[in-house]
């Protein structure tokens, strides 16, 4: 069977075995035409770390995690991941790629739902493209998520469309860690929800993402989002990242100007 | 046989057409194969794709049976047979076995079929996950990467809504180990008769404009679940007519008072059991 011919390139190991970046982003750009999508951005990603990319709407921060994805294809730069070169490599094996090792939360839980077809059915969805054929077995582990992510178990067989909004994203969580990915992509996973609800949100997402030891990539334009769940920070302006460095760091002693401007333009409550 | 019209309607730049889709069908069985669909005679609907996959087929020599259902004399299943009996003036049968191209709406034979016989299927919606996906590029692409978890979702919303796999019919398929198949709306009973069938089974979709194929003894496999295997149903009752218990039965009602009788699909078969002695529950006083 194709898929696990590819599940062995995929072995898994405890993220802390393996030394070196799990990701390494060097010099990736897009283009939308004569414009800048985002330009010359390099980091390195290490396991269990979450990094918070920051920056005001259009600064390029969506752009740069769709190239990440797949979902865009980037026109310059190199992004390897596990020593593997994204960028160069098959669409089958990205895609079983992106349904095990890794995961993608959309700001909106209606893009990243199946909103026609029960709980259940939407955390079972990856489990099933990867080759799980046990009904029961499918079932256990659905139920089992759903109470990890603070959703009743026994509404496995309602539809998306009957849960709230918080619920509807916590639901996309579950569906995308049911099997166990170690990089997570995040764009603005708290967009749209009120802040108690978001308050929830964010502290389920620090206990999941230190539990399952879960590198993570977090696009916000929320600061304090970023302030509470990342590790590092990586402030984008017009495409390019103008500063970067631990979140505590960058937020405290912000050196560019406009991440001055951006920290200073926080509303105290 | 009409004068002013080729042999089987169709001219010949279309029927080479036609039989290219299909040679390339049966080289790659499952795939769809699209091909440039002709308006014919009779509504979308009404089997114009397994007319026109009928019309490349047929050579003066063959005898047809049409069926529509199981039957012979149902309104779809006589105007096609008429229709090739003018265009084509090939002989026709309604028995099974003396066919040698057989187009079929929603059924197959009970008769077991043989390596002479060509079956051809009327196929409405060729796309298996069409009702999953709605964008025909992705579908494509789902195909294309042997994509297929998408199928197994909607048998477990079968199991989670109804306890047990629903779908009665044009039950999905796994055609050798590769492409995920659409077997047109036969009922599911009829799925096992599509793995190792000797004959060549063409299926053509006119509307969509897709020509699916299954060579002789392709290997196919029912879709399902470890702890939900396929079954393969028929209503539990034996033919009221022909007293048959292994055959698929309509359900016909007889009155307004609850009363109804069983009686086989397929009318060739029952005919033929009938003929030759068998009696169900209603034919007691006749035979």
């Amino acid at each position: 069977m194709r898929n696990g011919a590819q599940g062995r390139i995929w072995t898994k190991k405890k993220p802390e075995a393996e030394a070196g970046p799990l990701l390494q982003v060097e010099g990736l750009g897009k283009h939308w035409g004569a414009r800048i999508g985002c330009a010359e951005v390099d980091f390195d990603l290490y396991p269990g770390e979450v990094l918070g990319i920051v920056g005001e709407s259009g600064s390029g921060k969506s752009t740069l995690l769709g190239c990440l994805a797949g979902h865009l294809s980037a026109d310059a730069g190199r992004i390897h991941y596990r020593g593997h070169d994204l960028r160069a490599m098959g669409e089958p094996e990205r895609r079983h790629l992106a349904r095990t090792e890794w995961a993608f939360v959309h700001q909106n839980p209606r893009d990243g739902l199946r909103m026609g077809v029960t709980a259940g059915a939407n955390v079972g969805e990856r489990l099933m493209a990867v080759g799980a054929r046990h009904y029961g077995a499918i079932r256990a582990q659905a139920r089992d998520w759903l109470g990890r992510v603070e959703i009743d178990p026994g509404r496995i067989d309602d539809r998306p469309r009957a849960f709230s909004g918080g619920m509807q994203q916590r639901l996309q969580i579950a569906r995308n860690l049911v099997t166990g990915p170690r990089l997570v992509l995040m764009d603005e996973p708290t967009g749209g929800l009120d802040v108690s609800v978001q308050a929830r949100l964010l502290d389920l997402l620090r206990e999941l993402v230190r539990e399952m030891g879960l590198s993570v990539i977090i696009v916000t334009h929320d600061l304090a989002v970023a302030r509470l769940l990342a590790d590092r920070l990586m402030v984008m302006k017009d495409g390019r990242v103008i500063e970067a460095g631990l979140t505590d760091q960058v937020l405290d002693d912000p050196q560019a100007a406009y991440t001055q401007l951006l920290v200073s333009s926080v509303l105290q409550v | 046989m009409s004068e002013g019209y080729s042999f089987a309607y169709l001219d010949a730049a279309t029927k080479r057409m036609i039989r290219r889709a299909l040679l390339k069908a049966l080289a790659v069985p499952g795939y769809q194969v699209p091909f440039a669909s002709r308006e014919m005679p009779m509504p979308y609907g009404w089997g114009t794709g397994g007319v026109q996959v009928t019309a490349a087929c047929l050579i003066p020599e063959d005898v047809l049976k049409v069926i529509d259902q199981g039957a012979d004399d149902t309104t779809n299943a006589v105007s096609i047979r008429r229709f090739f009996e003018r265009t084509a003036g090939v002989a026709t049968t309604t028995r099974t076995t003396e066919a040698s191209v057989i187009q079929t709406r929603h059924r197959i034979p009970e008769a077991a079929l043989t390596e002479r016989q060509i079956l051809v299927y009327q196929v409405p919606i060729p796309e298996p996950l069409r009702f999953l996906e709605p964008r025909e590029a992705e579908t494509r692409r789902m195909h294309a990467l042997a994509d297929y978890g998408l199928m197994h979702v909607k048998l477990y919303e079968d199991i989670a809504r109804h306890g047990a796999i629903a779908t009665s019919y044009a039950y999905p398929v796994l055609v050798e180990g590769r492409y995920v198949m659409d077997p047109s709306p036969i009922p599911k009973f009829d799925n096992p008769k599509l793995s190792g069938c000797p004959a060549i089974q063409l299926f053509g979709a006119g509307r969509e404009a897709r020509i699916h194929a299954l060579p002789p003894y392709t290997r196919v496999v029912s879709l399902d679940f470890e702890d939900h295997p396929f079954v393969p149903s028929k209503a539990d009752a034996a033919c009221d007519l022909c007293g048959a218990e292994a055959s698929y039965l309509d359900e016909v009602i007889t009155d307004d008072a609850g009363g109804r009788m069983f009686c086989c699909s397929d009318t060739d078969f029952c005919a033929g059991r009938c003929a030759a002695g068998h009696a169900g529950r209603l034919s007691e006083g006749r035979a």
